[in-house]
């Protein structure tokens, strides 16, 4: 049995344990805190202290054992908490984050940050309180002397005028934790984790006696850890309702204990009907249910249940949310079987769809029902994938006030539709390109104070960031009261740098530039409030998403960079066209019309090149049939349909035989097995189980710029072509 | 003990290997067993633009997307017909599925190391470093490939190179 097995639970519990540590120390009021977000904190910290003594991760257990006790200070009043020791705390944060990254990835964590972190809550707690905080870090797990057990932090924000059996309760709780003896009651569990799990409980003290099966495993433990020292351990392989822990009187009385504990949910039952307690069943396999049957062998059971029990309910209710962690393959996997699922729906349909309806009329039902039920599947297996924008908002408070500290602005974040959903591997991938847009919001957009009072602006600057769904796409906007971009040096800073550029030029088309590639090393740009570093990757990462980065600025009062994005990359609406037999998938949000040309509206430039004109604008017109070299196309223009798209701020006219329908499509990979290839982004399975390729609108496009430019290549392509199909 | 005759017969088997027997035209080749996945029919293949002549197209192969390699055109071979005996066999190589169509796939054999002859170092189309050897059968000579070397070959294009 390997612990190991266990370590990237740990480190991913721990990861979310110190970014809810993050949000509740940025959503402190210092001048009123928040008893219940200070709990929060401390116990975020001392979980993470609980699973790194397990897993044997001594640097990081001994810094969160030191962070815990001051946070602990905190929340008993005595250490007054001010902006400079939240950020202490925070940099703490980040320090407890590197030293998991480390381990993780096998390492020790830096020594010095270590010895430095350490320095530096030393003498926090020296300066503040005016004695060290746990000066010698303990290498076992052992609790810090005043850290309260966890019943007790919750029972005290419940005081429902039930102070005096409170006190009763915790004196009684005191007793126990001085005997040492704790019974830890295993409830279906299975062999292998209960195998590890007394070996664990095996290095927290002394097992004295062990029995039971795997519905209930029964362990006597001697020890000098708390309870909640051994939950915390113990959670990290096991759920907390597997889990019953509680502390016995002395030896003798084990016999006892038992007889009383299996009285204990009755009582529990008879208590349940406490405002807290959802319901009585549910209140029985909970952790409360330790609090009654803790309070059974002390022989206080009447008065000390109702008070502990009723906190311990609570713990459960706002600590536990109701979601499962499941890896992504699974979820990809159940992905993929659902779109065989809709095939194989959509094979039968056609198959159907022969059939004569009035002698088949419970078929046509079935299969109807079939259809309705597969897509609303779907559907639901899709929205697996989807998670909150708030996901990638919760990030920026943080930057923002780093940055604000570091600038000397003033500035104030703003999050709208935080609940906006986005798949999950999109929202990963946004981050980053997002943090670029902030920052350059923060560093170059928004004014000095002073600056802005000057020009008649609060000096207060917003940065406003918003996500909401438009059609198949998420919008997400970044927008400041800034300055907003400076047209003219831009136009400067491009003719400087050889791009093609004139006075005459769009807003929009200025705005543009400032995402060419080596347009925007910052120290040049900086001074143009002007969107640094790196907007061409910024504008690159986004375009790989699939989506378009846009901007819009006002002089003086700001600018907005919205972000377009697909909602998912599993699946796509689709328009399937035709060129000779062969069947293409377009995406349908690129297709802005198709139409039939007349030969009045085709006109040649420069002899081989086509323009079609649609209502005054002349556009590109590019012949499927060319670029891909399909055989027994229509040559004829005017028999052809031609598709006005959209792509990346280009619109072009695309020539097809045929326009088949419009469809959802799933999206398969063909870099999986095969490689990149061009026009052609993905490829999908039709109804008829044939592959059908999506085209990648934007590449069309390219590919025919470049034929154009160099047509003896192109030519070349062609005569190959055409051996292959002799072959 | 059980084990340790085991691992004495495993020794002296080392060098003898299932191989599936398939023919290109008259020829007869063979690849390693364990690398194929399976075998089935040529159908419903969807052509792919551009790519080398050799590379048919992708298929769907419940539900994942597989490209097809004729090797009869990557060997130039005359005669290429498409009808009911051609079949794909389906290899897995490199975390790639991949199809290649032949003639027709003829039987497993089991070939000793003393079967295998090493493999001249000749052929301009399908250089020796593709071969595993040449395996004597009486009058029968088989053409062991590398079927995991040649599909990764920069030269099938079948996958992206790290240096691009």
């Amino acid at each position: 049995m390997d612990i190991t097995e266990f370590y990237e639970t740990f480190f991913e519990e721990a990861e979310e344990l110190l970014g809810d540590m993050e949000r509740h120390l940025l959503e402190l009021d210092l001048d009123e805190p928040d008893p219940e977000q200070l709990n929060a904190i401390f116990r975020a910290a001392h979980s993470i202290k609980g699973g790194a003594g397990t897993f044997g991760f001594s640097v990081l257990q001994e810094t969160t054992h030191m962070l815990e006790n001051l946070l602990d200070y905190a929340r008993q009043g005595e250490l007054t908490l001010r902006t400079d020791i939240v950020d202490l705390f925070l940099e703490t944060k980040d320090m407890l984050h590197d030293q998991l990254d480390a381990y993780r990835n096998g390492a020790e964590p830096d020594p010095e940050a270590y010895a430095r972190i350490c320095q530096t809550l030393k003498q926090l707690a020296l300066d503040e309180l005016g004695h060290g905080v746990g000066s010698e870090p303990e290498a076992d797990i052992a609790p810090p002397e005043r850290a309260p057990s966890e019943t007790e932090s919750p029972a005290a924000e419940n005081m429902i005028g039930e102070e005096a059996s409170e006190e009763q309760a915790q004196v009684a709780q005191d007793a126990d934790a001085d005997s040492g003896w704790l019974r830890v009651v295993l409830l279906n569990v299975s062999d292998k984790d209960r195998e590890l799990l007394v070996e664990e409980l095996g290095n927290l003290g002394t097992v004295k006696e062990q029995h039971g099966d795997a519905a209930r495993y029964e362990v006597v433990l001697e020890s000098a850890s708390s309870r909640d020292d051994i939950e915390a351990v113990m959670c990290f392989i096991v759920e907390p309702e597997q889990l019953d822990i509680a502390a016995i009187a002395a030896p003798t009385e084990t016999a006892q204990g038992e007889a009383e504990v299996a009285s204990a949910p009755a009582v529990s039952q008879d208590d349940a009907p406490a405002p807290e307690a959802p319901t009585p069943t549910e209140q029985a396999e909970t952790p409360a249910e330790k609090a009654p049957a803790q309070a059974a062998t002390d022989d206080k059971p009447a008065n000390a249940a109702p008070g502990n029990k009723g906190g311990g309910a609570k713990k459960k209710a706002g600590g536990e949310s109701a979601t499962i962690r499941v890896p992504v393959e699974k979820v990809d996997q159940i992905i993929n079987l659902v779109g065989e699922l809709i095939i194989t729906q959509s094979m039968l349909d056609q198959t159907a769809s022969e059939l004569d309806v009035a002698s088949h009329g419970p078929l046509v039902n079935g299969m109807n029902l079939l259809q309705r039920n597969a897509r609303d599947l779907q559907e639901s297996v899709m929205s697996i994938r989807m998670v909150p924008m708030d996901y990638v908002f919760s990030r920026f408070p943080r930057l923002v006030r780093d940055l604000t500290g570091k600038l000397g602005k003033d500035i104030e974040l703003v999050t709208e539709g935080k609940s906006t959903e986005l798949d999950k591997s999109l929202t990963e991938r946004i981050i980053d390109p997002l943090t670029h847009l902030v920052r350059n919001s923060l560093d170059h957009g928004i004014e000095m104070p002073d600056a802005r009072e000057a020009a008649g602006k609060p000096r207060t600057g917003t940065l406003t960031l918003s996500a909401q769904h438009q059609g198949g796409n998420i919008l997400i906007e970044v927008k400041d009261d800034g300055g907003g971009l400076n047209r003219d040096k831009i136009l400067a800073k491009a003719a400087h740098n050889g791009l093609a550029v004139s006075d005459s030029m769009s807003d929009d088309e200025v705005w543009q530039l400032i995402f060419a590639a080596g347009f925007s090393t910052a120290d040049q740009v900086s001074d143009v409030s002007g969107r640094g570093v790196g907007m061409d990757v910024v504008k690159r990462n986004i375009q790989a998403m699939g989506g378009h980065v846009e901007i819009q600025s006002w002089p003086g009062k700001g600018t907005t960079t919205r972000v377009v994005l697909p909602l998912t990359l599993a699946i796509l609406d689709g328009m399937s066209i035709k060129s000779g037999s062969e069947i293409f998938i377009l995406p349908l949000s690129a297709v802005l019309e198709s139409l039939q040309p007349s030969n009045d509206d085709i006109y040649s430039m420069a002899g081989n090149d086509k323009l079609l004109k649609v209502r005054d604008e002349y556009l590109p017109l590019i012949a499927l049939h060319d670029i891909l070299n399909i055989d027994g196309s229509e040559q004829d223009p005017t028999q052809s349909i031609a598709v006005i798209l959209q792509a990346e701020g280009r619109r072009y006219a695309l020539l097809v035989d045929d326009l088949v329908g419009q469809q959802q499509v799933v999206v398969k990979n063909l870099e999986t097995n095969y490689r990149k290839v061009p026009a052609i982004s993905a490829a999908t399975i039709l109804g008829d189980g044939s592959v059908a390729l999506i085209l990648d609108v934007a590449d069309v496009n390219r590919l025919h710029r470049q034929r154009a430019n160099a047509p003896r290549h192109a030519e070349l392509t062609a005569s190959r072509q055409e051996d292959v199909v002799h072959e | 003990m059980s084990d340790m005759t085991q691992a004495a017969e495993a020794a002296i088997d080392t060098q003898s290997q299932e191989y599936l027997v398939f023919s290109l035209g008259s020829e007869e080749y063979a690849v390693d067993i364990l690398k194929v996945q399976e075998i089935r029919g040529y159908e419903n293949v969807t052509r792919i633009a551009n790519a080398p002549d050799f590379i048919k197209g992708v298929t769907n192969l419940r539900g994942v997307i597989v490209p097809i390699v004729d090797l009869r055109i990557k060997f130039h071979l005359d005669k290429i017909e498409y009808e009911g005996q051609t079949v794909v066999i389906v290899v897995n190589v490199a975390d790639r599925i991949v199809g290649i169509v032949v003639d027709g796939v003829s039987d497993v054999m089991t070939l000793t190391s003393d079967q295998i002859k090493p493999a001249p170092e000749f052929g301009e189309t399908l250089s020796a470093d593709y071969l595993s050897g040449l395996g004597s059968l009486e009058d029968r000579m088989l053409v062991i490939v590398d079927i995991e070397k040649l599909l990764t070959s920069e030269e099938m294009a079948l996958v992206e190179q790290q240096a691009q």
